[in-house]
């Protein structure tokens, strides 16, 4: 695997190859010496041009655990900012031997275009471009609801049959469009609830069922709830009248909380919005992976810069 | 410089010689020509009108000048370009008009009629000085804020009003741009995928629509620039049966491109209005076979390479088009069989040029008229590359594909622009 | 050319219950023993050698696997290697008896990387070799304490193992 830019593009080989590596990974997070040399002598790079200090962790950790070397090159005060091109930038990287470029973007397709315009030959991580894709949050989610499902005995297993709701702005949402692709490849079954102005025209196509009514979708019973952080400034594009109407019709509150079965895992790709789109007592109860997520994260990106970078296709 | 060209086709299928003296078309029996022409295989076009170029000069020459833009269309057949408004400072006033006219004069390789602006630096808030730009050296007579929509629906109705005072139309770029804030390529099913916010056809269908009726109203004329949905389509079917006068362009890539090309994130693609649907694409050939859409007009949009080098989103939109609009009509229309090369004479050619009251395009050929002449070989196939392109920069949607036909020779009145496939050096077309 | 049989099921049995007592005798009973087989046939040899350590001395032996591919001197040579468990006995390595168990030992490669990654879990007391069969060629100063039989083989020459847990018959064969 040269990049990755999407969960779109990837096999169920390949997913599952990566969950199954990120679990060995996983257990070197638990040992005493946290490190494996496997990417010594390597240099990834993490080329922020949208501010993340979460996300930029998670792969800095991740590269560093593997023995990589780091650089971080985030937009605010670099030459990015003083009007750099991205064309600019990736051969700068380049001339300082890159292995990996760790990219976030505000602009949909940035990677697609720095992985495949011809300026540089590192291998190519999404970070996040626009409201695009994200595959390594879709990669860490489905290893949760795994290993939340099956626990030791995760490794390869997919979805099968596994009921996901997605709940939110689907239309401005990378995080729900990687999850899609991802959990649909895995056999999981997804449905998306949302007021029709967040719900993208032309999804007639995707492998979901589309609903307005999350009384509705929380009483089929999902095995996973997944909440999208929703901004309250879309109000002022009319996407919905304001933050209480949403909360109140779309929001994971105490009472649909205490009506989901036990079972049910409630996930939230962070950062949360507590009490608009997810009450803070679902936030912080048994039932919500959130901090599962992000440790996760972790394995599932080193298991993602292993894949890309150690072989001899890189 | 007496030059006879024999054998050539004429778009009615007929075989005929042709010859050109003192810059008009004589008779070519018995004719002492200087240089003779074996035009045999080649189909003899009226020169082509572009109703809808952008220069670029003044103000963006890293783009295009005018010389290098006229260059651009002399190789692709044009004798005629009608420049648009969006320029730096705004062709706004009589000064900046005829000031791109008399380049256009100079360079000599095609014929400039400056476009006007409807508004002062199109703002879109006050009309310009649309009377002083009508009685310039330019006689401009079209108006239009191309890159901008007129969107205010008042002020498009007394720019209808007030551009038919001089004679002249309103060339409507129609985008309602509420419906598309940051729109970045079609809405549907590839940017619900691609998570590109989408241009929705309904943002053109219904300022178009509204435009219409206004018309309709005032009784005024208006053109439509670079129709682009079946919807469109439609709308000024439906005008024109009720006889209100309006005209209709569309672009070349609107004929043959569709959105599935915005896939790679390659923003050669990106343009506005965006690519669309097959369906769409479907409608406006079957529009311009039957006359709903009036003519071809190319939009000509060059950008430097670090305007398309980057992120889709941060990309500039357009495309150029010059060089490559009559092979993309021969592939979209001609090879499909929905029009004969009369009809390409006519949606290229004579139509557009009535459009813009240009004179000198009304009667292919006929004797004493300005020799305005393209020599077109249908049986050429060429990789359309970087060589194609003879303007200042290169993004084209073309560029390693397979594409018909080939310009061969073009006379602008009478003075040769391309002779066997080649650019005439300036010196020698320069006026 | 045909493949020549070098063990077959009985030997491979042999050999293993040979090497158990062997490991007893030289450790002086089986307490603070730990056997991690590397995967993936190391893994079933190293259970088996268990369980013959358990009928000599019932509840003392600890088994677990090692995995190695991280710790690998050759992975940009080859395309992208699956990693696989490492289960390290509840007890740990610190101060403990491990013995490393594969299936052939050659160029040393796989037990260096094995033991730089033993470094990264604990620090065992002391580390022994076992393995089913040593073709030798060294290419490190890497030598087993416990061999099930010594093959002289030419480098081009390929030796197969194959176990019933996985194969679903038992040889060791070289061709």
């Amino acid at each position: 695997m040269r990049h990755l830019l999407s969960t779109a593009e990837l096999t169920r080989q390949q997913a599952l190859a990566i969950l199954d590596t990120a679990e060995d990974m996983a257990d070197v997070s638990g040992r005493e010496i946290k490190k494996l040399p496997t990417l010594r002598g390597r240099t990834i790079v993490n080329l922020f041009f949208e501010d993340s200090t979460r996300t930029r962790i998670s792969f800095e950790v991740a590269a560093k655990r593997l023995s990589a070397d780091v650089i971080n090159f985030s937009a605010k005060g670099s030459s990015v900012s003083k009007g750099e091109s991205l064309k600019d930038t990736a051969q700068t990287l380049q001339a300082m031997g890159a292995d990996g470029v760790v990219i976030r973007h505000p602009a949909s397709g940035a990677p697609h275009t720095l992985a495949h315009a011809g300026w540089i030959d590192a291998g190519v991580v999404n970070a996040g471009d626009g409201t695009h894709e994200h595959p390594t949050q879709a990669l860490l989610d489905a290893f949760t609801i795994r290993r939340r499902l099956h626990g030791a005995g995760s490794r390869g297993r997919d979805l099968d049959g596994v009921a996901v709701t997605i709940v939110g702005d689907i239309l401005h949402s990378r995080v729900a469009r990687s999850n899609i692709w991802l959990l649909a490849l895995l056999g999981a079954k997804v449905r998306l609830v949302a007021p029709a102005t967040l719900l993208p025209v032309g999804i007639g196509d995707w492998p979901v069922e589309a609903g307005f009514d999350l009384d509705a979708a929380v009483g089929e019973r999902p095995d996973v709830l997944m909440m999208l952080r929703v901004q309250g400034e879309r109000m002022h594009d009319a996407f919905f009248p304001g933050e209480r109407e949403y909360s109140r019709e779309w929001g994971l509150t105490d009472e649909r909380l205490a009506r989901l079965p036990a079972s049910t895992m409630v996930m939230h790709p962070g950062p949360m919005n507590r009490g608009l789109e997810i009450s803070a007592a679902a936030a912080d109860s048994p039932a919500s992976t959130v901090l599962d997520q992000v440790a996760n994260g972790v394995s599932v990106r080193m298991s993602v810069l292993y894949h890309l970078l150690a072989g001899e296709e890189s | 410089m007496t030059t006879l060209i024999k054998g050539t086709t004429l778009p009615n299928g007929s075989r005929a010689d042709l010859a050109i003296e003192h810059g008009v078309f004589v008779d070519a029996a018995g004719v002492t020509a200087d240089r003779t022409i074996d035009a045999s295989g080649l189909i003899a076009l009226p020169g082509l009108v572009d109703l809808h170029t952008h220069l670029r000069e003044p103000g963006f020459e890293q783009s295009e000048t005018v010389l290098t833009g006229t260059r651009a269309a002399a190789a692709g057949g044009y004798t005629a370009v009608f420049a648009m408004a969006n320029t730096q400072p705004v062709q706004d006033t009589a000064g900046v008009v005829e000031q791109v006219q008399a380049l256009g004069e100079r360079a000599g390789y095609a014929t400039v009629r400056p476009i006007g602006a409807v508004t002062v630096g199109l703002k879109g808030e006050r009309l310009a000085e649309i009377g002083a730009m009508a009685a310039s050296r330019a006689q401009v007579r079209v108006f239009s804020d191309d890159g901008m929509c007129v969107h205010d629906p008042l002020l498009m109705r007394r720019a209808l009003e007030y551009v038919s005072t001089f004679g002249g139309v309103v060339a409507q770029h129609a985008q309602d741009p509420r419906l598309t804030e940051d729109a970045q390529m079609n809405e549907g099913v590839v940017s619900a995928r691609l998570g590109l916010a989408g241009w929705p056809a309904v943002a053109e269908e219904s300022i178009i629509a509204r435009d219409v009726l206004l018309a309709e109203h005032v009784g005024a004329r208006l053109h439509v620039c670079h129709v682009s949905t079946a919807g469109a389509v439609e709308v000024i079917r439906w005008a024109k049966a009720r006889g209100i006068r309006v005209t209709a362009e569309a672009t070349p890539h609107h004929l043959l491109l569709t959105e599935e090309l915005a896939e790679g994130y390659d923003a050669r693609f990106k343009v506005n209005p965006p690519l669309r649907t097959a369906e769409d694409v479907e409608a406006l050939r079957a529009g311009l076979a039957d006359g709903t859409i009036d003519i071809v007009a190319t939009d000509h949009a060059p950008h430097p390479a670090e305007a398309k080098e980057c992120a889709w989103g941060e990309a500039a939109n357009g495309m150029v088009g010059l060089e490559s609009a009559l092979s993309v009509v021969h592939a979209a229309m001609v090879d499909t069989g929905l029009l004969g090369w009369a009809d390409v004479a006519r949606v290229m050619s004579r139509t557009p040029a009535r459009i813009g009251g240009l004179r000198g395009y009304g009667d292919a050929f006929a004797l004493g008229t300005p020799a305005h002449l393209a020599l077109y070989d249908p049986a050429a196939h060429t990789t359309f590359s970087a060589d194609s392109l003879h303007g200042r920069s290169t993004n084209s949607p073309y560029l390693g594909r397979e594409l018909p036909g080939r310009v061969v020779h073009v006379f602008h009145g009478g003075v040769a622009t391309v002779l066997d496939g080649e650019l005439r050096p300036a010196e020698e077309v320069s006026r | 050319m045909a493949a020549r049989i070098l063990l077959q099921a009985t030997d491979i049995q042999r050999a293993l219950t040979r090497i158990a007592h062997e490991i007893v005798e030289s450790n002086h009973g089986s307490s603070g023993l730990v056997l991690l087989g590397i995967p993936t046939r190391g893994v079933f040899l190293a259970n088996r050698i268990g369980e013959v350590l358990e009928q000599i001395e019932p509840g003392s032996v600890a088994v677990g696997s090692l995995d190695v591919t991280m710790y690998r001197d050759d992975l940009t040579r080859h395309p992208t290697r699956l990693s696989n468990p490492t289960q390290i006995p509840p007890d740990g390595i610190d101060g403990k008896v491990v013995v490393l168990v594969d299936d052939v030992l050659m160029s040393g490669r796989t037990i260096r990387a094995a033991l730089d990654a033993l470094a990264a879990i604990g620090r065992p007391k002391a580390v022994r070799l076992a393995v089913l069969v040593d073709r030798g060629h060294r290419e490190l100063p890497i030598r087993p304490d416990y061999v099930g039989k010594n093959v002289p083989s030419a480098a081009t020459e390929r030796i197969s193992v194959r176990l019933q847990e996985i194969d679903a018959y038992e040889e060791v064969t070289i061709a």
